[in-house]
């Protein structure tokens, strides 16, 4: 199999979320010489991008965008010791939670994928995380980013709960906010005083980058 | 108000202290309860059901709900929709249920917020739910392609708790059965259908008096 075609077949394994194909796949490239990136960069992170356009459109739904998720975190995987060893630096590290008294995490899930798959070192702290145990993870990982998800109405407020409590721990400013889930906007993030917001998982990748970039600037200073 | 509902022809029956037979919109998951509560108190209603899969795909449901036509009442909760179908009905006289979702409208808001607040790893079943657990849920979500994706969807769950409407032996062991494919204890609580019957009858009086 040629390069293309082996990046080409990954992708598409990838897109139809066709988990053992992609492990064999990813090592077959591996031992064929493709560095751990080429496979990232080329096959798997522009797969779980159409997948999230599909869903967007409405061709894919839940359970197809769960596969395609799967299959990609099998391949990370494989590869995030691989990128470890190449010295590549971690772009940033990012906490993620769901927050208290809500257990989705279908989307935060990819959205953790997409960060790791971007560069970025991610702690997941799974569902319903209390506002303490953010704070307590800020101090312990000191990340870049903080992430909160959240799918119900009635547990949107515990963005504005989690952030009273890292102004409490005198944290606020040590870290970057980003808040997401389906029934989040843009101007809710406004309102509990979030630094970012994005609708799915590659615009969370998008923003994170800039917030950090705006940051980091900023620090230089 | 809507004119749809003097507009349209009447398909049900005989006269009622209605003016007109209201025209509704409802969620198939209500649509029963909606046509039982409505011979029962004798309302001649004109119900047009949509499928109840859209709670999956709230995004569609205002487009839905726009497609079935004029609307005296629409038989939705916010549903998801996070005020896009209150956005859509808001200059057409029609009105909705309220509530966040069905689950508030069947049991009220502050028996749902104790249930999660006692168990947030809780999920909620309707008697509806349970009649078609296996269309609505499992292969709505693709369980029924994909099996294996059981533990992503439900792995955080801690119990499973059934509103019930009107209890049988029937529902309730087939509420015994979906809580053992969780492999879950199961929390019974009565609701009956007097809320969604009150909510449906202060829509009515609204309508009625207008
Ligand atoms: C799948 C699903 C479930 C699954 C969840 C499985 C899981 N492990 O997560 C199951 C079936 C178990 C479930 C349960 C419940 N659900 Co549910 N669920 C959904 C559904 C259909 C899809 C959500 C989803 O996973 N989408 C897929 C992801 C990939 O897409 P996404 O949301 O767009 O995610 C992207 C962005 O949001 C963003 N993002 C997400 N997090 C973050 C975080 C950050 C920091 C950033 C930047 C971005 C970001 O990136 C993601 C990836 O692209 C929605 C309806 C809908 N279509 O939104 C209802 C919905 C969210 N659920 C709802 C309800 C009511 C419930 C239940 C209470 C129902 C019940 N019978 O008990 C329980 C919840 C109990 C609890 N304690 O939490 C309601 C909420 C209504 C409301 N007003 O609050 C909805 C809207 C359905 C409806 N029409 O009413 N649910």
């Amino acid at each position: 199999m040629t390069r293309d075609d082996l990046l080409s077949e990954l992708y598409d394994k990838t897109l139809v979320g066709n988990g053992p194909d992609v492990l064999t796949l990813t090592r077959q490239g591996l031992s064929d010489g493709l560095g751990p990136e080429a496979l990232l960069y080329e096959a798997l992170i522009p797969a779980l991008e159409e997948v999230g356009a599909r869903f967007e459109r409405g061709d894919f739904f839940v359970p197809e965008m769960l596969i395609a998720g799967k299959a990609m975190a099998g391949a990370l995987d494989i590869l995030r010791p691989l990128l470890a060893e190449t010295g590549a630096e971690t772009i940033g590290k990012v906490v993620m939670g769901t927050v208290k008294g809500d257990v989705h995490d279908i989307g935060k899930n990819l959205v953790n994928i997409m960060f790791e798959g971007a560069g970025f070192e991610v702690i997941d702290l799974g569902v319903q995380v209390s506002p303490e145990k953010f704070v307590n993870a800020v101090i312990e990982h000191k990340p870049d980013i903080l992430g909160f998800s959240a799918f119900l109405t009635t547990t949107m407020p515990m963005f504005k709960a989690n952030m009273n409590a890292l102004t409490k721990a005198g944290l606020r400013d040590e870290v970057i906010v980003m808040v997401g889930g389906a029934p989040v906007t843009q101007e809710y993030a406004d309102v509990v005083g979030a630094d970012g917001y994005a609708a799915d998982a590659s615009a969370a990748v998008v923003k994170a980058k800039e917030l950090l970039r705006r940051r980091r600037a900023l620090t230089k200073v | 108000m809507s004119s749809s509902a003097t507009e349209r022809t009447s398909t049900t029956g005989s006269s009622t202290s209605l003016g007109s037979n209201p025209r509704v919109v409802a969620c198939g998951a209500l649509a029963g309860h909606i046509r039982d509560i409505a011979a029962r108190r004798g309302w001649q209603l004109d119900v047009h059901p949509l499928p109840a899969r859209l709670h999956n795909r709230p995004g569609q449901i205002p487009a839905a709900v726009s497609e079935a036509g004029p609307a005296t009442i629409v038989a939705y909760a916010d549903c998801g929709t996070y005020g896009q179908l209150d956005e859509l009905i808001k200059d057409t006289g029609a009105r909705r249920l309220p509530g966040l979702h069905c689950y508030d409208l069947l049991a009220g808001t502050d028996t749902i917020s104790d249930v999660f607040h006692v168990e947030p790893g809780t999920y909620l079943l309707t008697d509806y739910l349970v009649r078609t657990f296996d269309r609505t849920v499992v292969a709505s979500l693709g369980l029924d392609r994909y099996p294996e994706l059981w533990p992503d969807y439900f792995g955080h769950y801690t119990r499973v708790a059934w509103l019930a409407q009107q209890p049988t032996p029937g529902l309730e062991a087939e509420a015994r059965r979906i809580a053992a494919l969780f492999g879950l204890p199961l929390t019974r609580i009565d609701t009956g259908l007097s809320r969604l019957e009150a909510a449906l009858a202060e829509l009515l009086v609204v309508e009625e008096s207008e």
